[in-house]
């Protein structure tokens, strides 16, 4: 009986997640098109929220500071980019006239992109050297204090960038959508967000698993104490893994404003799907936080289109779906996926 | 078992220490916060000691739990969300104004509000109560966050920009006209989950779980349900929270799920490190001081371009939370220790001074001890 009851669980996760599967293979056979578009709806999300939650997870995997500015690391990304899309290549009119009506050159948006990035890696690691250096170990107040940090950027975005929701523009020189056979699709978000993804996700992989500061990252992860023991400069490390982390949060803000949108609330959303995402992933875990992203984003997607059941539309409930997904996940390894004792 | 017995034993002792001005100070305090309808204004009354008393109640749920239970949960407003908009919508309203409107009595919408939060509180305690430190904020952070994007989506149990106009019992009277009845119900919860929580930490119970707070590998091999205790511990505290939830749609007679927003939430947290998360007192200390500041800021802030103005309340007090977080972890209650300590040096009464200085430290390196301990000892329970 007890071998029953502990893996009841299990067993009622597992034909669950088998209901789900056989569920989606229905609305699959039923309209092929619909579900091939949402799974890549979902997967553009999830790439997004993984180059978001592998810097959150970068930075509490060496140094075990939740990082709650992410969030507003993200949004100040996107209106870096914005703005200075608005003042470097649109003649500062632009914000006048519709969106689509000027044209963007592709260097229009690369370089905000860049610029953004930088900045806001350069902000975080303002935040760290200023904040949280002095007080390494103390994890809570760490917390509070980036918690602090971001309600003071959240109330200074709105103060000076307004509470009106804007995109920025992607270079009119792209096509619009990527044509197989009767299938289209935004190009942005398959090839530009989804590419991007893949790409930074295979660059982390081989900073972290193929050079020296990633061997040094990895070392740190497992013990600080003694890392520093063997001469290595420790401070410098963490400067280094929390400029990348923020970094990361830009470039994401820069690709989601131009995907979604830029305007106040997304902070909130984004921490959101990191946390989501680092705690059904395992905190600390870059792969973790892939397949976390992968499932958050599938669930979301699909969470709001397949839950009309014969004449009740049960999608906005849809947040029940995520929030099942948390449940399931931490009920069979309160660690997350791929989480680790520290 | 050393730790928990020494903390028990400064429990017990604390009010036997009081002092004559410490027992004149209390019964001040209750003077004025009795006759405070005779003292203050009606606006006073209302939005700056009503509001301090309910934000209290919230808060200290949160600072119980974090005192008592090392769970540090950024999900107390959630929960009193639950509980706001479950009565909400069982209750009349008064134009039927969103909801469900069902047409309950208030009491009944009462006891319902309080039931559904603490089954709810009871769910998410299980889920987050294998997780330590850390951890446990995040999880309950994002558990708080899927609540309010739930009640945001699903307009059927919101309404379209709230509950308004929601029934309360009628011997409240409107608050709005006559903010007395709602002073006192509010003063009267206060003193009342207050007095709960310092009673439960005192039973077997409350011990235990400051015992779990301490070491949780230890108290599992003493025999100790350790997550059971830990859910039922998240389970009081929401109670207490749902209490502040019912007396917040009182007070705000309508609930929105901008109400439960992560600014509420954040702004429950801020109270309870503002006033101090040592001590249960802290709470109303910390909802006092952000009433204050939010009903200064409003006016006397100086404008500074874009960056500061009256309109920048939460710029002002995030920057209070980053000082306080910075320069105090202990809040304002350890800003009064450390005056207090300073004061007894300067008045030469070196017995009492090194008293003072010895409780203030303990608490000092207390706080700075939790957190770390907590995530290291919580690591040790889930390789095991």
């Amino acid at each position: 009986m007890r071998v029953v009851a502990r893996q009841g669980p299990r067993v009622l996760l597992g034909a669950l997640g088998l209901a789900v599967i056989v569920w989606l293979f229905i609305k699959a056979t039923q309209g092929g098109q619909t579900f091939l578009t949402e799974t890549l709806n979902g997967l553009t999300l999830a790439a997004l929220y993984f180059v978001v939650a592998a810097g959150f997870t970068l930075i509490f995997g060496l140094m075990r500071v939740v990082n709650m500015a992410q969030g507003s690391l993200f949004l100040f990304g996107g209106y870096v980019a914005f703005v200075a899309q608005q003042h470097w290549f649109a003649g500062g009119t632009s914000q006048f006239q519709l969106g689509g009506s000027t044209t963007t050159s592709v260097a229009g948006w690369v370089v905000p992109l860049m610029f953004a990035t930088v900045v806001i890696g350069l902000v975080g690691l303002g935040i760290q050297q200023l904040f949280l250096r002095w007080n390494q170990g103390q994890d809570l107040r760490q917390a509070l204090i980036t918690i602090a940090i971001s309600v003071i950027f959240a109330d200074q975005m709105v103060a000076h960038y307004g509470g009106v929701v804007q995109s920025i523009q992607a270079p009119t020189s792209w096509p619009n959508t990527v044509t197989i056979g009767s299938f289209h699709y935004p190009f942005f978000r398959l090839v530009v967000v989804g590419g991007s993804a893949v790409v930074i996700g295979f660059l982390l992989y081989l900073l972290i698993k193929r050079t020296r500061f990633g061997m040094i990252i990895r070392a740190g992860v497992d013990d600080r104490p003694m890392l520093s023991a063997l001469g290595i400069n420790v401070q410098l490390v963490f400067a280094g893994a929390f400029f990348l982390g923020a970094m990361l949060a830009g470039l994401a803000g820069v690709l989601g404003g131009t995907m979604i949108s830029v305007g106040p609330g997304l902070d909130t959303q984004f921490l959101l799907n990191a946390l989501i995402v680092v705690i059904i992933g395992g905190m600390g875990s870059i792969p973790g936080a892939a397949i976390g992203a992968v499932l958050l984003g599938l669930v979301q997607s699909y969470s709001s289109i397949y839950l009309h059941f014969g004449s009740t539309d049960l999608s906005p409930y849809g947040v029940l779906a995520q929030f099942i997904l948390v449940i399931a996940v931490l009920a069979i390894r309160p660690l997350g996926l791929f989480g680790r004792p520290a | 078992m050393s730790s928990v017995a020494s903390v028990t034993a400064g429990e017990r002792s604390r009010p036997g220490r009081m002092s004559i001005a410490g027992w004149v100070g209390l019964a001040a305090l209750a003077i004025v916060l009795l006759l405070a309808p005779l003292i203050f204004t009606h606006y006073w009354l209302s939005q700056i000691l009503t509001e301090a008393l309910w934000l209290g109640i919230a808060a200290s749920s949160l600072t119980f739990l974090h005192r008592y239970g090392g769970m540090t949960s950024l999900g107390q407003v959630a929960i009193y969300g639950v509980a706001g908009f479950a009565m909400a919508n069982v209750v009349h309203t008064v134009n039927s104004e969103g909801g469900l409107n069902l047409g309950w009595t208030p009491w009944l919408g009462v006891i319902f509000g309080i039931a559904v939060a603490l089954l709810v509180a009871f769910l998410f305690g299980a889920i987050a109560s294998r997780s330590y430190g850390i951890y446990f904020l995040m999880i309950t952070l994002a558990l708080a966050l899927l609540v309010y994007f739930f009640f945001g989506q699903v307009t059927q149990l919101s309404g379209f920009g709230g509950i308004r106009s929601v029934s309360h019992p009628g011997f409240m009277k409107d608050p709005i006209t006559d903010p007395t009845p709602l002073y006192y119900i509010c003063l009267g919860c206060s003193v009342g989950v207050y007095l709960l929580m310092r009673y439960v930490v005192r039973t077997p119970f409350g011990i235990a779980l400051q015992g779990i707070r301490d070491d949780p590998p230890r108290m599992r091999s003493l025999g100790y349900n350790v997550p059971l205790h830990r859910t039922l511990a998240f389970t009081l505290g929401a109670f207490v929270a749902a209490i502040a939830g019912i007396l917040s749609v009182w007070f705000n007679t309508q609930i929105s799920p901008g109400s439960i927003d992560i600014n509420q939430t954040i702004a429950v947290l801020i109270i309870a490190v503002i006033g101090g998360l040592s001590r249960l007192e802290g709470a109303w200390i910390g909802a006092l001081a952000f009433a204050l500041i939010d009903y200064y800021s409003r006016q006397d802030t100086p404008t500074l371009g874009l960056w500061l103005n009256p309109g920048r309340f939460n710029t002002i007090i995030g920057l209070v939370f980053l000082l306080i977080v910075l320069l105090s972890p202990d809040g304002l209650i350890g800003i009064g220790h450390r005056l207090g300590r300073g004061l007894a040096k300067v008045r030469g009464e070196h017995a009492t001074g090194v008293g003072a200085a010895r409780s203030g430290a303990d608490t000092v390196t207390e706080q700075a001890e939790v957190p770390a301990g907590g995530s290291s000892s919580g690591s040790e329970v889930q390789e095991a």
